[in-house]
């Protein structure tokens, strides 16, 4: 498989400028004649309906949801970044740039990333143009906070609901796209199978909810902004319906997969709390800008909080990264929160805790102010644990949040299948080895709202509209049966396990084997256990009620088989990546302070999978990074 | 704890539904109410039942998915919670709850207790927007916003489109709903070239889908699980008024089903 990532030539800050004018154009009155497929409607999906549909493209739009307007970035609380430099506190497009290749720990592809810090502050200027209730200061400008990962302010926010007011920005615009005719929605619609003719991506086969009617429909082009795959690991903060399948089946008809092992662990959820548990629920990392983690020095303490006194707490970030304290990135912040809990520190009562404290906030700020900034927070925090914030510290454990791995796409957001683009969680671009705080609704719009209209026009202006493939030719027909045969197949099986038991014990393993730290012993008893439960699964899964219905186990199903194949390659690409670096964590491979040691020399590549028939091992192939403007050097946040 | 429930089992839309009664002995406080059905299903489908379908997707109370009435109140008796958010540390044992799906002409139910709720997506569509393409928009400092004014923007836009005031107004008007967007998108400044036309054309949009009309009940607002307020509902219809004489221009509504 040749990996052409298609950067261009010259200078960082005119690549993107450079392509823009080289990219060929289609006649607005041709326009019209293509038809889309745009798979997924959240930031990335929704923002690119909306604006091809504008520019005149036909487009359908599918969804699993009921509506639209309820895709996973709705969840995305605390933020959103861009240089725009309000603050004058330094920032440029250049250091949002630098942050992101470092925070990523330079396993992501610089012209990318700098495309995506200089389109940055378009995205909060088009989002504030189309009414995103940001919040304001009393002058009436634009108010910022910090995140992760950075030492300046520039992160936009609306409350504690950021991603929620990006959504409904997106989801408008393109539901005035609906009322123009330029947008078709099929919500209550999954799809199940990717359609290639002659190399080309064509169409998706879709199955309809709400009454199993399987469809197939046919286009120029096929976009997939379904999102990451961190319910591969059962608990995580992710929505229930976040799946793999469509990106997985994309792999199977031959588009790369690149870094499926980097997951990144987010540090600050709340903890499980039993058997029963369903997901796990995210306290936004902008809380880290006023609270302080600690736990207990002494090992076993179990007074509550508020008696252990001042000097026998330890603020292990504060202590253990002065410069960045609290707002370390991510990757690093939830191993030092692992490391004190596995010493037996850990606060709460399984032990797996650790205090986020905003009691000296609260105290030097006021009630009010902290009211203003976090109170759905604290809310929330309150309706699930029954434990008032105001009053004892939250505790907190890192969950499984973002997938950073995802489909393989170059510079135009172009797969290994010609006319298949990726964007947003679901491609692998722009967030390295650790996406950093407030990145993922920046990346997600950026691909729909500024990159995939110019890029998409190029490659149509290449390809004939209308030429005569429909939905009869024998790929569709192909593709349609194997997916009526699964559905077939899993309904037929009426064994003994539910669903959910497979996927609970799915995501055990790779939480174990493949999770915040990996051994290669690990991974190579993972990889002989997946394909075991994945052998159980087609032999004994019980899958009640029929097809052609409303089916809540049938759609769990589909995506649980996808979630046992995916496992396997997650912990194939975790074994063969002989070094640590961002979220990836080998014991093996690590400083003599417990911090990521990079390979440079072997690994400083992308590993983009290639999918080699039923029983044959994937092919890991490589994209080589270079790092013409960051210079390689080991992450420091001391 | 152990609770007996009454759920509303409906196989499609053609058939009629019934309650059908379950003993539920597996219940712990800490479990979400969706956690407990989720236990329920479980049991069920290991006895080769057909689970009980409910819609449900972040389970942290911000997608708008999940909703039913817990005996007769929509998201259940905890204020500002979805039932998602709803925790069984807010009943007892030996408890006998009541699940019913949202109830209103405009919201057919399509199996147990998930019903169809499109009609908000053909309301919005009808102008719950601002026309702002991608490209050549403003700087975002480039028009000052005072800080109430965007403040109570936010209030309004918080709501999530669950579809609670629908099924607790006895006149199932989706007037709270309308009324949240119309309020955020005419409050801001960005939002005032289609202050006037937006109104009518989302007013139109809900008629036509058979929501009824509002009678001040309030129930909306007190079931409302993020806190939309009932002067939303004031400001429309001042907006409404005054378009009567301010825009002219026919409105059309898009096909109802």
């Amino acid at each position: 498989m040749k990996l052409d990532a298609r950067v261009p030539p010259g200078p960082i800050e005119q690549k993107w400028e450079k392509a823009r004018f080289e990219m060929k154009l289609v006649n607005p009155a041709n326009k019209r004649k293509y038809n889309v497929i745009i798979v997924g409607t959240g930031l990335a999906g929704g923002s690119a309906a909306a604006t091809l549909g504008e520019l005149g493209y036909n487009i359908k739009a599918f969804c699993y949801q009921d509506s639209p307007r309820r895709a996973h970035s709705i969840a995305a609380q605390g933020g959103i970044n861009a240089a725009k430099n309000y603050q004058n506190d330094g920032d440029s497009v250049y250091r949002l740039f630098y942050d992101t290749v470092k925070g990523g720990d330079f396993r992501a592809r610089e012209a990318n990333v700098y495309r995506l810090a200089e389109l940055s502050g378009n995205i909060i200027d088009q989002c504030v143009a189309q009414g995103v209730p940001f919040a304001r200061e009393y002058g009436g400008v634009l108010a910022n906070r910090s995140f992760g990962g950075a030492q300046v302010s520039r992160t936009f926010y609306a409350r504690g609901q950021t991603g929620q007011q990006l959504l409904m920005g997106a989801y408008q615009a393109m539901e005035r796209q609906v009322q123009a005719g330029r947008v078709a929605v099929f919500p209550h619609h999954e799809m199940l199978e990717l359609v290639v003719v002659e190399g080309r991506a064509r169409g998706i086969i879709a199955r309809d909810m709400e009454t199993g009617e399987i469809s197939a429909d046919e286009a120029d082009a096929v976009i997939l902004a379904t999102g990451g795959y961190g319910n591969l690991f059962f608990l995580s903060t992710n929505a229930k319906g976040c799946n793999t399948t469509a990106i997985w089946r994309a792999y199977k008809k031959g588009a790369a997969f690149a870094n499926p092992c980097f997951t990144q662990i987010h540090p600050t959820c709340i903890p499980v709390s039993g058997d029963y548990q369903s997901k796990l629920t995210l306290m936004s990392e902008s809380l880290r800008n006023d609270g302080r983690i600690w736990v207990p020095k002494r090992k076993g303490d179990t007074r509550p909080a508020n008696r252990i006194p001042e000097d026998e707490r330890d603020y292990f970030l504060e202590r253990m990264y002065p410069s960045f304290g609290n707002l370390s990135p991510r990757d690093i912040a939830s191993r030092a929160v692992k490391r004190v809990c596995d010493e037996g520190r850990g606060v709460g009562p399984t032990g797996l805790g650790v205090y986020l404290d905003l009691s000296d906030a609260i105290r030097q700020l006021g009630r009010q102010t902290i009211t203003e900034r976090y109170g759905n927070l604290f809310e929330m925090y309150e309706r699930i644990t029954g434990e008032n914030p105001y009053e004892l510290p939250m505790r907190i454990f890192p969950a499984v949040h973002y997938t950073m791995g995802g489909l393989w796409v170059d510079y135009h957001l172009m797969s290994t299948i010609q006319g298949l683009f990726v964007l947003g969680e679901a491609n692998f671009s722009d967030h390295g080895a650790n996406r950093l705080g407030a990145s993922a609704l920046m990346q997600g719009l950026a691909d729909g709202y500024f990159v995939i209209p110019y890029t998409l026009g190029h490659f149509l202006a290449g390809v004939k509209a209308g030429d005569g493939t429909t939905t009869d030719r024998p790929e569709f027909l192909c593709a349609r049966s194997e997916v009526e045969n699964r559905t077939k197949r899993l309904l037929a099986t009426r064994g003994r396990r539910t669903v959910d038991s497979f996927h609970r014990e799915l995501g055990r393993v790779m939480w174990e084997d493949c999770g915040m730290t990996r051994n290669r012993n690990g991974l190579e008893a993972a990889l002989a256990k997946i394909p075991a439960i994945r052998e159980e699964f087609w032999n004994n899964v019980n899958v009640t009620g029929e097809a052609m219905e409303i089916n809540q186990a049938l759609e769990k199903a589909g995506r649980v088989a996808d979630f046992l194949e995916l496992g396997e390659l997650a912990c194939r690409d975790a074994r063969e990546r002989e070094e640590s670096c961002g979220a990836h964590f080998r014991e093996e491979y690590q400083t003599e302070e417990g911090e990521a040691l990079r390979n440079d020399e072997k690994f400083a590549h992308v590993a983009a999978w290639e999918y080699a028939g039923e029983n044959a091992a994937p092919i890991r192939n490589t994209e080589p990074l270079n790092f013409e403007y960051v210079h390689l050097t080991q992450r420091s946040y001391k | 704890m152990r609770l007996i429930l009454h759920i509303w089992r409906q196989k499609n839309s053609q058939t009629r539904g019934k309650m059908v009664r379950y003993e539920h002995a597996n219940v712990n406080e800490h479990m979400s109410f969706l956690e407990m059905l989720d236990v329920l299903n479980e049991e069920l489908a290991v006895r080769g039942e057909d689970p009980v379908a409910f819609e449900h997707d972040c389970r942290e109370g911000i997608c708008g998915s999940c909703g039913f009435m817990i005996n007769g109140v929509a998201h259940g008796p905890q204020r500002g919670t979805t039932v998602c958010q709803l925790h069984m540390r807010h009943f007892k044992d030996g408890d006998e709850l009541w699940l019913e799906p949202w109830r209103a002409k405009a919201f057919p139910v399509l199996k147990d207790l998930i019903v169809d709720r499109s009609s908000f997506d053909r309301i919005i569509a009808a102008g719950g927007y601002i026309s702002a393409n991608a490209g050549g928009a403003p700087d975002g400092n480039a028009i000052p916003i005072e800080k109430q004014k965007a403040d109570l923007a936010m209030d309004a836009a918080a709501c999530i489109g669950c579809g609670a005031c629908v099924a607790a107004c006895p006149n199932a008007s989706a007037m709270l709903f309308a009324s949240a967007k119309v309020s955020h998108l005419a409050l801001l400044p960005q939002g005032q070239p289609e202050r006037y036309r937006r109104v009518q054309g989302m007013v139109a949009q809900m008629q036509a889908e058979v929501f009824g009309a509002c009678t001040n009940m309030g129930e909306c607002e007190a079931v409302c699980p993020k806190g939309i307020k009932l002067e939303n509902i004031a400001r429309m219809n001042h907006d409404f008024v005054k378009a009567a004489w301010m825009f002219r221009e026919e409105v059309t509504v898009a096909g109802a089903s």
